[in-house]
């Protein structure tokens, strides 16, 4: 056994607890979460149902942890897991994986699947079974800051323009603002006009709020690839940053994974409650609009859906603001069947996003089917969604089948249509 | 071993040893596998009405919106033969008999023909069931030896005591001693297959409910 692979065992063993065996043992092959996973739905292949992407974990549960799958190993009839295995289980793990937890919510026997998949990266992240686009994605994160690489300097420039484009101040490091927003490298890098949003929600709320210069950036690739060794040091940046600067609440921005990070993950990552409030940016912005200050000058007219972002609704449990948001500011929201937390994930969540091989990508188009044809039966030319990560995944899928869909973020639209 | 010899065991010796392996079986698996504990979730909560373990408990026991219609046979046909299954076993006669005799209680049986009727329409959809797992792509990929030794198991009890009381193939006194002896094959079989998860299926609920019931989000 080569000595990543004894490392990956051991994460594996070390990760498995009481639910996970509950799981295990509940499990009766119904193969009903094969129908709530998009990879299957759309590709028809067995081979991603929900449950088997498990069956390394599972056979070292039974193996490590039973009587008999003891004994079965001790006289040698048990099939040990190899690197060859968990190689070919990498596909399985982060490509038709996107984390988006909707085979947990239909397991009749009540397995929390997504949770099982989350440990199971962690020993998969070990042994370094990983796509290199997580990796490299990680490893940016970890030694510059972000996952695209983008560093301090670069995030100033932009806000400059953000300045420069609103006539607003946008703070930077000031201790005992009511908010540290956290940002995205997505949204810095593609969709600037986030922060726009935001600095003007900011203003006309009259609420205080700051950037850290040493930790903007809110996702966090080391929950993605598995590693907690690495989750833990990329959301200490934001816990220390936050403390420093004696803030009362973390604004996590729309980006679903970030939130999932940092709410919550985060105080598991570092062993400790957080002392200040991790908000997302709806809860806020819900807040606002309750309070009566997210007035309207005027709505969109075109009729639209939402795609709710699995980590930030169906993981998150940001469930009630995203509905009366979108009506505040449109006038012919469509509501979909499988909305809320029944949703279907963009394809591209869990880190899929970053992997960039051929096979990945074609298997991410056909996935995307399903949001084509809510978008299709829905008879619509406008979703609004609230995560960076879901625009570029849905972009992607727009590109690939050439359609004139509209894809817009929620926090912008309010933003553009808030009374001056 | 005469039948009346080999009833008298299944009856008696046959019984102790699979009750006791079945008890102890169950006693065992529970603590191995709820003894290894969870950490504690450090996050702040969030509180949903209805996101809880014991809500989830309750509320896993109906198809999610959209399931019913994507895999009907999987939840018609397990409603049939699981609600079966516990009719028969519970409020046939000769079980509660059984089980007063083991235990001391005892309450109202149904009709012999009401019973009759339960393990025919529970064969039939355990029959359906079968079909489905060897026709359907996902259930053939996920089954294994197991799979089709415990639907056989538990199949088999439910054929011999229907014909026992219809008095088909055997003599009543040799079928009801294979009838008595294929329920001891489940009982052992029971603590040790995919078939525990009568037991730890509750388990399994309340841990999702709750974990996500941390989160707001009621599943």
């Amino acid at each position: 056994m080569s000595a990543s692979l004894e490392k990956g065992i051991h994460a594996l063993k070390e990760v498995i607890d009481a639910p996970i065996a509950s799981y295990f043992e509940s499990c009766v092959h119904c193969g009903l979460c094969a129908e709530a996973c998009l990879f299957y739905t759309e590709t028809g292949d067995p081979k991603y149902t929900p449950i088997h992407k498990l069956e390394p974990l599972r056979r070292v549960y039974e193996q490590e942890y039973t009587l008999l799958g003891r004994l079965k190993k001790v006289v040698g009839l048990s099939k040990l897991v190899t690197d060859a295995e968990l190689d070919q289980w990498q596909e399985l793990v982060y490509d038709s994986c996107t984390m988006c937890g909707r085979c947990s919510l239909v397991c009749p026997v009540g397995n929390d699947i997504v949770y099982m998949v989350r440990k199971f990266r962690e020993g998969m992240a070990v042994s370094g079974h990983v796509p290199d686009g997580i990796r490299s994605a990680t490893k940016r994160t970890v030694e510059l800051g972000g996952p695209m690489g983008l560093k301090w300097p670069a995030v100033a420039n932009v806000l400059k323009h953000v300045q420069e484009n609103t006539g607003l101040t946008v703070p930077v490091d000031q201790e005992g603002a009511e908010y540290l927003v956290l940002l995205s490298s997505m949204e810095i890098v593609n969709y600037p006009e986030y922060i726009e949003a935001i600095a003007k929600i900011f203003h006309k709320a009259g609420i205080s709020f700051t950037l850290a210069s040493d930790a903007y950036e809110a996702t966090n690739a080391g929950i993605q690839i598995g590693s907690s060794d690495l989750a833990k040091v990329i959301v200490s940046r934001i816990v220390d940053a936050a403390e420093k600067l004696k803030v009362k609440n973390v604004l996590s921005p729309e980006c679903g994974h970030a939130y999932m990070a940092i709410r919550w993950e985060g105080p598991n990552l570092v062993g400790r409650p957080f002392g200040f409030k991790v908000v997302h940016v709806l809860e806020l912005l819900d807040e606002l609009r309750q309070k009566g200050v997210l007035k309207m000058k005027d709505k969109l007219k075109d009729p639209l859906i939402l795609h709710d972002p699995c980590q930030i609704v169906r993981r998150g449990g940001v469930l009630q603001a995203p509905e009366p948001l979108i009506q505040q500011v449109a006038e012919n929201y469509i509501p979909i069947a499988d909305k809320q937390k029944l949703n279907w994930c963009c394809g591209g969540g869990g880190g899929a996003s970053a992997i960039h091989t051929e096979e990945a990508e074609a298997l991410r188009a056909k996935a995307f089917r399903i949001k084509k044809r809510q978008i299709e039966e829905a008879g619509v030319d406008t979703m609004v969604t609230f995560c960076a990560n879901c625009r570029i995944t849905i972009e992607e899928g727009f590109d690939h089948y050439e359609m004139n869909t509209k894809l817009l973020g929620l926090t912008e639209l309010l933003a553009e249509h808030l009374e001056a | 071993m005469n039948e009346l010899q080999f009833l008298t065991w299944t009856r008696g010796p046959g019984l102790d040893i699979a009750v006791g392996i079945f008890l102890l079986g169950v006693l065992w698996r529970l603590i191995e596998i709820y003894t290894l504990g969870r950490k504690k979730d450090l996050a702040a909560p969030r509180h949903t009405a209805g996101a809880s373990g014991l809500h989830t408990v309750f509320r896993r026991s109906l198809p999610p919106p959209g399931m019913l219609k994507r895999s009907p046979v999987s939840y018609i046909g397990g409603y049939i033969f699981h609600i079966g299954l516990a009719i028969i076993v519970f409020l046939g006669a000769p079980h509660i008999l059984l089980i007063k005799n083991l235990v001391g209680l005892s309450w109202p049986a149904l009709p012999s023909q009401f019973i009759g009727l339960a393990a025919v329409v529970t064969m039939a959809a355990m029959v359906v069931m079968l079909a489905d797992r060897i026709n359907k792509p996902v259930k053939r990929f996920l089954s294994t030896f197991e799979d089709w030794f415990t639907w056989a198991v538990t199949f088999l009890p439910v054929l011999t005591g229907w014909m026992a009381t219809q008095h088909l193939l055997l003599p009543y006194t040799q079928m009801l001693a294979l009838h008595i002896l294929s329920a001891e094959i489940l009982l052992v079989v029971l603590p040790f297959s995919k078939l525990f998860h009568g037991f730890t299926l509750f388990g399994s609920r309340w841990y999702n409910g709750r974990v996500n019931g941390h989160k707001g989000v009621p599943v």
